[in-house]
């Protein structure tokens, strides 16, 4: 582990100010910390923002603003997240364990890296952790890796729960930076590995993410289910965000589907989503939804399971919303 | 009986290796292979050594002095070659753990590398047959004619099944604190399952007299094997120690004890059966392709389970082995029964669909008088009555055969039952038992590590004594305590407890004090065929959708003569059943064939069940009283719970599901790819 300086901002404002090429924010540290141990993330020095002041979870107007620096456990339990946004309450509870729940941030959460392999052994290859030197996954252990938006340089899933539903439910990530204030809509934090895989988000260096803000919750049931061969404390192979909202006479007035573990960012499953809105809510027309978007899904040997599970996921989570 | 250790360990006082306390203390860091095969060329320390702390770099540049006939994976830094990815090729020793580590990152090491091979298949060109397999069997046997069986049979299988690489992971690592004396004795801190055993082999490795080495591992925080013989982080500390004159630690890391603590080597298992219109076995063949490295050879027994299993005039069982750029195979909870019954029991799953009988009765008509294979009589066997209390118990009756019609919404339900075997051996073993203050003191160089020893011991000598047990110190743990043999084998209580029991009958007509040495006594026990029986019974679910499988109920019934303590034999068991769960469902290292080495060698990808997977396991067992065992008339428990559970959980997916998936872990990849 590389030597590194240990500093605590003091404001927002202050880290920003602060922050020098080199520094890297630290939250919880559950993701970054492990990094650092391994030797994958060499920062010289952290900026402590988890007690920043952005600990708070408020009601403004028909709007939820949550912290940055809120403890996944927090959000989970917090009463006006789990009156108005079950689906995200649901989702922060199938990550991690509640050990890791308790430390984690909700912007680490957003942050955190790839579980691939070999991006986690500094003795291979990897072209997210070493431009240009390769992508061992490809021809080799790709099994939770990307059936949806991945390229020739990567092959790797972003892997928060956290992310998926707030995909799903359009919510805003304030971002504070040297750049001035900017709000960015999910999914767009995320970006396609394309030929840069080193860069996950659409974030400049320096960056601070102060928060998340969450429309009023969409009309309609929402559920998220993950699925993972150990009951718990596990990635998701696949998980699934999904509100619905099916008119009285039986159409689907809106739909929201986002997709987890099947590629670099929480995905959007748009395509399905066009496909169902106006249509009838029927397990045909979920069916026929789910294939429109999976036709896009461009599978490795050992992860061509994910297109049937994720069109079996999608089709069973809108069958079981539909009223 | 609550564990004698209970307290110390629950409020932290237990001490483990690492643990110790010692003075000037410094620490042993290894620099790792980076490639699979091929030679180190040079190594360069010059860096490392001017980085702040480090005392020293041990590497093959400069060999520290070992015998020339120590075991290849514990003789570290002799050669120029690179067996594995991972094998250790030098280490730095610093005054701190974290100066130790950032200087061994500096270690340069150049390489002439080869091309490697780590890639098992039953075509391998390097298949071979070895002399023995473990831990002494013949490799092949074969009666009768299998060929003219199956050929006579109407019905038969003929099945291949995979079982992946899988990680022993212990709580605690591997770790050692080594201390050399002035007059040249050493003293290792080693989490060993035996200290005698691993005082014999660092004794050997060095060189040295054994009288000149002492181990002592009062407390391990679990083996399943991998601690059951020497590692070489005990080797490293005692060597840098040497090195730098001064005691010197190390705790290996949850990714290094993937590359060389040792693993259960994959298998690739061929099982063929044939049964008459009973159902009775006409022929039964399995063959067992596995892997070892090409420093050593081990041959892991898998298919010897058919030796034991089932009546068939007919009976061939054999292994080959291909030696591969990998580290070498070790240990883990039931080697060879484990993988072995698997197989064997799923394909006895398959022959009861094939020939139309319920799979327990399939097994009780072919229960056998004698031992298939030697012929031998058991001392005990009541493989029957497990089968049938655990038929009784799991509501097996009411079981319909049909595959893949019970549902609950999107959760396909069924229901499997496999056998459990596991064999009953004692080792001689001596123990001292003394009068102390008006108490007893019972010394034997026994190792807890984690199961009950300790307290199953303070038992057993309590009983022996006719006192209460809390008038009993056992002491263990230290090679300089009366010689005993390792934890492994599921004959530490049997061997340990022989030479205790004989050593208070000793005190008890002494008065004072009684020793015992079981080796006579063991070279006279007769000729039988000693195992331990069970049964194991699975419900589990099957989402249609995700093909995720889940285990709502999980029931071993075991035949494991007298049960010395019911709350220690119950966790053996459920431990051994829910890690048989890890393996039917989940546990896998994958080989990694562009590099070497493996994938996976953490806790976050190598997973094991955690509470929400183990929801309603269940361990029950008969009593069975067998005089020809030992004198307390047990049989080891630590290894059966393991036995046949893979089986069960994967008969248990067929019956629900109708798709027979023959390559471990049974992950929802593999249910969905065909079916859904
Ligand atoms: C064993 C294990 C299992 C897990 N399982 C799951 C799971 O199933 N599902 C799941 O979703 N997650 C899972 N996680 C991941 C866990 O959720 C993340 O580690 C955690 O959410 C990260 O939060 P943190 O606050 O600790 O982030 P840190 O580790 O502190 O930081 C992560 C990244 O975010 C950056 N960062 C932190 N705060 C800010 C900020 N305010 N602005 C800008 N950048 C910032 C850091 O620089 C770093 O790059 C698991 C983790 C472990 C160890
Ligand atoms: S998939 Fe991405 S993260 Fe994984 S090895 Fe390839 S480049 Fe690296």
């Amino acid at each position: 582990m590389k030597p590194f300086e240990y500093a605590r901002a003091t404001g927002p404002a202050e880290a920003v100010r602060d922050y020098t090429p080199g520094t890297m924010y630290l939250g919880g540290g559950t993701n970054l910390v492990d990094l650092m141990k391994l030797g994958v993330a060499e920062p010289d020095r952290l900026l402590d923002v988890s007690r920043l002041p952005l600990d708070g979870i408020e009601e403004a107007r028909d709007r939820v603003r949550v912290g940055a620096t809120v403890r996944n456990t927090d959000l989970a339990a917090h009463p006006l997240i789990r009156a108005r946004y079950p689906m995200l309450a649901r989702a922060v509870l199938t990550g991690a364990s509640g050990q890791v729940r308790n430390v984690a941030t909700v912007a680490g959460n957003l942050l955190q890296r790839t579980r691939c392999t070999y991006f986690q052994d500094v003795t291979r290859p990897c072209n997210k952790r070493r431009p240009g030197s390769g992508c061992p996954a490809i021809a080799g252990d790709h099994a939770n890796l990307a059936i949806l938006g991945a390229s020739d340089a990567c092959v790797a899933t972003h892997p928060s729960d956290l992310a998926v539903a707030l995909a799903a439910l359009d919510a805003e990530v304030h971002v504070t930076g040297p750049g001035g204030d900017r709000i960015v809509p999910m999914p767009g934090l995320h970006r396609l590995p394309g030929h840069e895989p080193e860069r996950d988000t659409v974030l400049a260096p320096g960056d601070l993410i102060t928060g998340v803000e969450l429309p009023p919750p969409p009309p309609g049931a929402s559920l998220y289910r993950k699925v993972r061969e150990r009951a718990s404390f596990a990635f998701a192979l696949v998980s699934i965000a999904a509100v619905l909202d099916v008119a009285a006479d039986g159409t689907v007035a809106d739909c929201r589907i986002a997709l987890g573990g099947v590629a670099h960012v929480p995905w959007r499953a748009e395509r399905a989503e066009r496909a169902l809105i106006g249509g009838p809510a029927t397990g045909e027309a979920f069916l026929q939804a789910a294939e429109a978007e999976l036709e896009q899904a461009a599978p490795l040997p050992r992860n061509a399971y994910k297109v049937p599970l994720a069109r079996n996921l999608i089709v069973a989570t809108l069958e079981e919303l539909a009223p | 009986m609550n564990r004698v250790e209970g307290r110390v360990k629950v409020t932290g006082l237990a001490t483990y290796a690492a643990e110790y306390p010692a003075e000037n203390v410094a620490y042993a860091y290894p620099v790792q292979a980076q490639i699979a095969k091929g030679r180190v060329k040079r190594i360069d320390v010059a860096q490392a050594l001017e980085l702040p702390g480090v005392l020293a770099v041990l590497s093959c540049e400069d060999p520290p002095r070992v015998a020339e006939d120590a075991d290849p994976e514990l003789a570290l830094f002799q050669r120029r070659d690179v067996a594995y990815r991972g094998q250790f090729v030098a280490a730095v020793v610093a005054d701190t753990y974290e100066n130790a580590r950032a200087a061994a990152a500096a270690v340069r090491v150049d390489y002439d590398p080869d091309d490697h091979d780590v890639r098992l298949s039953a075509d391998h060109p390097g298949l071979y047959r070895p002399d023995v397999v473990n831990p002494g069997f013949p490799t092949d046997t074969a009666k009768g004619d299998v060929e003219a069986g199956l050929a006579q049979a109407a019905t038969t299988v003929d099945v291949t099944y995979e079982t992946p690489v899988l990680h022993n992971n212990p709580m605690e690592p591997h770790a050692a604190l080594a201390f050399w004396d002035a007059e040249g004795r050493l003293l290792v801190y080693d989490t060993a399952q035996g200290a005698s055993g691993s005082r014999a082999a660092i004794a050997k490795t060095l060189g040295l007299p054994p009288d000149r080495v002492r181990v002592v591992s009062r407390h391990v925080g679990g083996g399943f094997g991998a601690k059951g013989t020497t590692r070489p982080q005990a080797v490293l500390a005692a060597l840098a120690a040497r090195e730098v004159r001064r005691p010197v630690k190390i705790a290996l890391t949850r990714h290094q004890m993937f590359d060389v603590t040792g693993y259960r080597t994959p298998t690739i298992q061929r099982v063929r059966i044939g049964a008459d219109a009973e159902g009775r076995l006409t022929a039964l063949e399995h063959v067992a392709y596995e892997q070892t490295s090409t420093l050593l050879e081990f041959a892991e027994q898998t298919a010897v389970v058919g030796r034991v299993m089932y009546a068939t005039p007919n009976l061939r069982t054999a292994h080959r082995l291909v030696r591969l750029d990998v580290s070498t195979p070790s240990w883990m909870r039931a080697p060879g029964e484990c993988p072995g019954m698997y197989a064997l029991e799923s394909a006895m799953d398959e022959l009861a669909y094939a020939a139309g009988l319920d799979p327990v009765e399939l097994r009780v008509r072919n229960d056998p008088e004698t031992e298939p294979e030697g012929g031998l009589p058991f001392s005990s066997r009541n493989l029957v009555g497990c089968l049938r209390e655990g038929a009784r118990r799991f509501g097996w009756e009411r079981r319909d055969p049909a595959p893949g019609i019970r549902r609950e919404g999107e959760w396909l339900v069924g229901t499997g039952v496999a056998a459990s075997t596991y064999p009953a051996r004692r080792m001689p073993c001596q123990a001292v038992a003394t009068v102390r203050d008006g108490d007893f003191l019972v010394q034997v160089a026994a190792a807890d590590i984690g199961t009950g020893a300790r307290t199953a011991l303070t038992r057993i000598a309590a009983g022996a004594l006719g006192v209460a047990p809390d008038r009993v110190h056992v002491e263990l743990g230290d090679s300089d305590l009366p010689r005993a043999p390792v934890a492994g084998g599921s004959m530490g209580t049997a061997s340990w407890g022989s030479a205790v029991v004989r050593a208070c009958e000793e005190l008890r007509r002494d008065g004072r004090e009684g020793r015992a040495d079981t080796t006579e006594e063991i070279k006279r026990d007769a000729e039988l065929a000693r195992h331990a029986f069970g049964a194991q019974f699975a419900e589990v679910r099957v989402s249609s959708v995700t093909g995720e499988v889940r285990v709502s109920r999980l029931l071993g019934v075991f035949a494991a003569g007298h049960i010395v303590d019911a709350k220690l034999a119950r966790s053996q068991f459920l431990g051994g059943m829910t890690m048989g769960m890890g393996m039917a469902l989940m546990e896998e290292t994958p080989i990694d064939e562009e590099f070497g080495g493996f994938l996976h060698r953490d806790l976050a990808q190598y997973h094991v069940p955690v509470c929400a997977d183990a929801r309603h396991v269940e361990a029950v067992w008969l009593e069975e009283h067998d005089d020809a065992l030992n004198p307390m008339g047990s049989k080891g428990i630590g290894e059966i719970g393991i036995v046949g559970t893979a089986a069960a959980i994967g008969n248990a997916v067929f019956h629900a599901t109708g798709h027979r998936v023959r390559e471990l872990p049974i992950t929802p990849a593999k249910i969905l790819a065909p079916r859904f």
